[in-house]
């Protein structure tokens, strides 16, 4: 039955069929519509002989959870951004103790400075902590994917992120269809946990383990992820077979053409996760008929990492483009150092495309300037989207010009911030060179007469976030300041914990 | 088994005095067929009373239970002495987590058991007065105010042992640590405010919390006996000397913990929904001195050199736990 429904209560329903025997969490935006429905489930009887604890932080969800399923439970719990890493601690514990937790990280921006909003830092500075993180391109996929997420966690006894982004997913409403109790219950059986706390076989878990067998600890996880993939293929398909309609998949290669096929000469490849790939989707679609062409292959699955499925897909595409939604500073889109990996040997060049970082909305518009920039290879090696270049040019006041920068005629734009990307080593001079991004603004935004004579954010001064009203005073022309146009959060935006 | 109250100083775990105990007298410990939850083979120091306390709580606890009993412990001494893979001393379901987070861990457990209907699996957290006092505060004061149905016992030998003897917020003042060395003009650790966890426990207004020592087993076994006839959140805070970090002789152990209690500076009582319900009066009082000189920890205290203003704030402690507890009054006895 289709049904209009916000991605988080849509999401909740989801977990309650499958049945959980504790719900645990602590809240954080954008994840609380999540655990708040849950908690309504649990006390309206909806959902029965489940425990709904409220707990003091995401460290103690995160250890609750580890408790229950060590006991034997299907637990659930849900984070988000600086609960994440409130939690780091216990995420590594519960891999280790090859737990099969099931989380929702509603993926949001890592502070400083403080942003509710959207991106997917949080989830990949998790990256390597042993969990699977399966991520969602719209509602109806997260839907499914936190049923099919049990499944697999189930069997391989290895504890996993259902990723969504945050507000993007979690607050949009969207025509979904859930599916039903009786098409849950014969997809996933009970819990039958490898090891559990049992006083029918009382063993020791957690126990501390010594140079002679950790290695071999660590080997075995690393087999266990390796072998996640078959798994994760067969969840994935049964899943789409018990509701019978298509479903989330760990890799999805999509091209405006509709053949189901690798990239190919002649074409670009777009790599990237969550709901971007929708807006990317729309605007290849468009380029496609002005001869732009582009395969689009969406990762479900960020680990385990299917390098060999996204070097397949790559083919012999002419470029390969990956929109990262999180950035190594001072090195590059997380993203994209996975794809580099899986790619290295095909000699196709990479492009890093850093997009979207804290709520910044990633528009049909933008992502059609990069790719044609990209078709006529204008793109650098590391791209920021949007960037405003008037927001992070030091003015000639604040701060003594130190050398000439390339592209430094444009008003605003006096000189390269120092260690800004492209200002260091000829690796990286091409990578985010100020004339490039600088055009890229002007076409993506029409900007406003009073944003190019605005306040420059300089790197001395201090980061964005901590302006203060002596730059305005020294900003580029001295002209005033436009209203609204500070990146800085202010007392009025909302801020939730 | 009911509570069993032997008005003896010296009890064994078979007999007091010359008078072997009736069978329903007689501590876990004196049965053959005891669970021995913390079996022999582990790697505790000599004279190690946490080890002790450790298998005494659970033994107890293990018999009350009928063996329907789970355990998570915090990183420290007893978690790293008692399993190193492949070999474990415990012979009871058991899960070690991270310093932090023993209480929810617990938590966690407890709650599985609730959802699948299993409510006679009772739940033990423990972990020592660093993952206690210190780290594991929050997880622990969750618990309580959610009033989970989990016993944490904190077995505080009042500092970090297991890493090498650095200060906790349980360290009393003026001991030495390796972070709290006795050089310089306030050797020691300082006289902050103190961080006595039972009365945190007793603010959250628990069902029951209790101090014990390993100077005095038998009523230890009475008080893990009384927390677990109680459901809900419940607390136990024993003292446990740590020959290596107080610098005592192994052979000293329980006698070091009896002097603790019988100059006043440890307070055996318990207390129930936040009241003191019963307090363990000093039997035969002795100057703190007779409790710090044997430590080598306070050893910077006497002497020549020693430091007598020191010694004073420390006799005020003491005599203010007299008078808060009323350790010193007759007819107290719990």
């Amino acid at each position: 039955m289709l049904e209009l429904l916000e991605g988080s209560k849509a999401v909740a329903r989801a977990v309650a069929l499958t049945r959980p025997d504790v719900v645990c969490a602590y809240p954080i935006s954008p994840q609380t519509h999540i655990v708040e429905a849950l908690s309504v489930m649990v006390r309206d009887g909806h959902l029965k002989d489940c425990d709904y604890i409220n707990v003091e932080s995401e460290f103690a969800a995160m250890s609750v959870s580890i408790g229950a399923s060590a006991a034997g439970g299907r637990v659930y719990t849900a984070t988000a951004s600086q609960g994440l890493l409130y939690m780091a601690e216990a995420i590594y514990n519960a891999s280790g103790l090859k737990l099969p937790i099931v989380m929702t990280v509603a993926n949001r921006a890592l502070g400083a400075p403080i942003n509710i909003w959207n991106d997917q830092s949080d989830s990949l500075s998790q990256r390597d902590s042993g969990w699977l993180q399966l991520f969602a391109v719209d509602n109806q996929e997260a839907i499914d994917l936190h049923v099919i997420a049990y499944k697999i966690a189930e069997q391989i006894s290895l504890p996993v992120m259902v990723c969504m982004d945050g507000f993007v997913l979690t607050h949009a409403s969207d025509v979904v269809e859930l599916p039903t109790q009786e098409q849950v219950d014969a997809f996933l059986p009970p819990l039958a946990p490898l090891e559990k706390l049992s006083l029918k076989n009382p063993r020791s878990m957690g126990m501390m383990a010594g140079p002679d067998v950790f290695t071999e600890t660590k080997y075995l996880a690393h087999q266990a992820m390796i072998q996640a993939h078959t798994v994760i293929a067969r969840a994935a398909a049964d899943f789409a077979a018990a509701v019978g309609r298509e479903s989330w998949r760990p890799v999805r290669v999509w091209g405006p053409d509709l053949e189901d096929r690798p990239a190919r000469q002649g074409e670009i490849a777009v790599i990237g996760m969550g709901s971007v790939m929708g807006t990317t989707q729309a605007a290849a679609a468009r380029l496609w008929e002005q001869g732009v062409k582009t395969r689009l292959i969406t990762l479900g699955s960020y680990r385990p990492f299917p390098a060999r499925t996204v070097r397949e897909a790559i083919g012999t595409a002419d470029r390969v483009v990956v929109l990262d939604r999180a950035l190594m500073l001072g090195v590059g889109g997380v993203l994209s150092a996975d794809v580099r990996r899986s790619m290295a040997r095909l000699g196709i060049p990479m492009h890093s495309v850093v997009a979207g970082l804290g709520g910044r909305s990633i528009t049909e518009r933008s992502l059609a300037k990069t790719l044609r920039q990209a078709k006529v290879g204008e793109l650098g090696e590391l791209e920021f989207m949007d960037l405003k270049q008037d927001l992070v040019t030091m003015s000639d006041a604040a701060v003594p010009v130190r050398a000439p920068a390339r592209g430094a005629a444009r008003p605003g734009a006096a000189a390269a911030p120092a260690g800004a990307p492209g200002a260091e080593g000829p690796d990286d001079a091409a990578a985010s060179a100020p004339g490039a991004p600088a055009a890229a603004a002007d076409d993506a935004m029409p900007t406003k007469p009073a944003q190019t004579g605005g306040p420059a954010l300089t790197a001395s001064a201090g980061s964005l976030g901590t302006a203060t009203a002596d730059e305005k005073a020294t900003s580029a022309d001295g002209a005033a300041p436009a209203a609204g146009d500070r990146a800085a959060p202010t007392a009025s935006d909302r801020r939730e914990g | 088994m009911a509570k069993v109250h032997i008005p003896f100083m010296q009890t064994g775990a078979l007999a007091v005095g010359g008078r072997l105990l009736d069978e329903d007298e007689r501590s876990v410990q004196a049965w053959q067929d005891r669970p021995s939850t913390l079996t022999r083979g582990h790697r505790a120091c000599q004279g190690c009373a946490e080890a002790l306390a450790a298998r005494w709580v659970l033994d107890t606890a293990m018999e009350v239970t009928g063996g329907k009993l789970m355990v998570a412990n915090a990183t420290g001494c007893l978690e790293v002495f008692s399993t190193l893979y492949p070999e474990s001393a415990w012979r009871v379901p058991w899960i070690h987590s991270l310093f932090a987070n023993a209480a929810s861990v617990a938590t966690g457990i407890a709650a599985t058991n609730h959802a699948k209907g299993r409510d006679d699996i009772r739940v033990i957290a423990q972990g020592g007065d660093g993952g206690t006092a210190d780290i594991g505060m929050a997880c622990l004061s969750g618990m309580f105010e959610r009033n989970d149905d989990v016993l944490y016992v904190c077995y505080d030998n009042q500092a970090y042992m297991n890493t090498g003897v650095q200060r906790s917020g349980a360290t009393p003042p003026a001991a030495r640590t390796s972070t709290t060395p006795a050089v310089g003009l306030s050797p020691g650790n300082t006289f902050g405010q103190g961080k006595f966890v039972p009365k945190i426990a007793m603010a959250h207004e628990i069902p029951y919390v209790a101090t014990a020592t390993v100077a005095d087993l038998r009523d230890l076994e009475a008080k893990v006996r009384t927390a677990m006839k109680h459901r809900g959140a419940r607390y136990l805070h024993i003292l446990v000397t740590c020959p290596l970090g107080w610098g005592t002789k192994t052979a000293a152990s329980i006698k070091m913990a009896r002097l603790a209690t019988q100059c006043g500076l440890f307070p055996v009582f318990e207390a129930e929904y936040g009241d003191i319900t019963g307090v363990t009066p000093i039997r035969s009082r002795v100057p703190v001195e007779d409790y710090l000189r044997p430590q080598r920890r306070f050893a910077h205290l006497f002497g020549p050199r020693g430091d007598e203003a020191a010694l004073e704030r420390i006799r005020g402690q003491a005599e203010r736990n007299i008078r808060q507890y009323h350790l010193l009054e007759e007819g107290v006895l719990a």
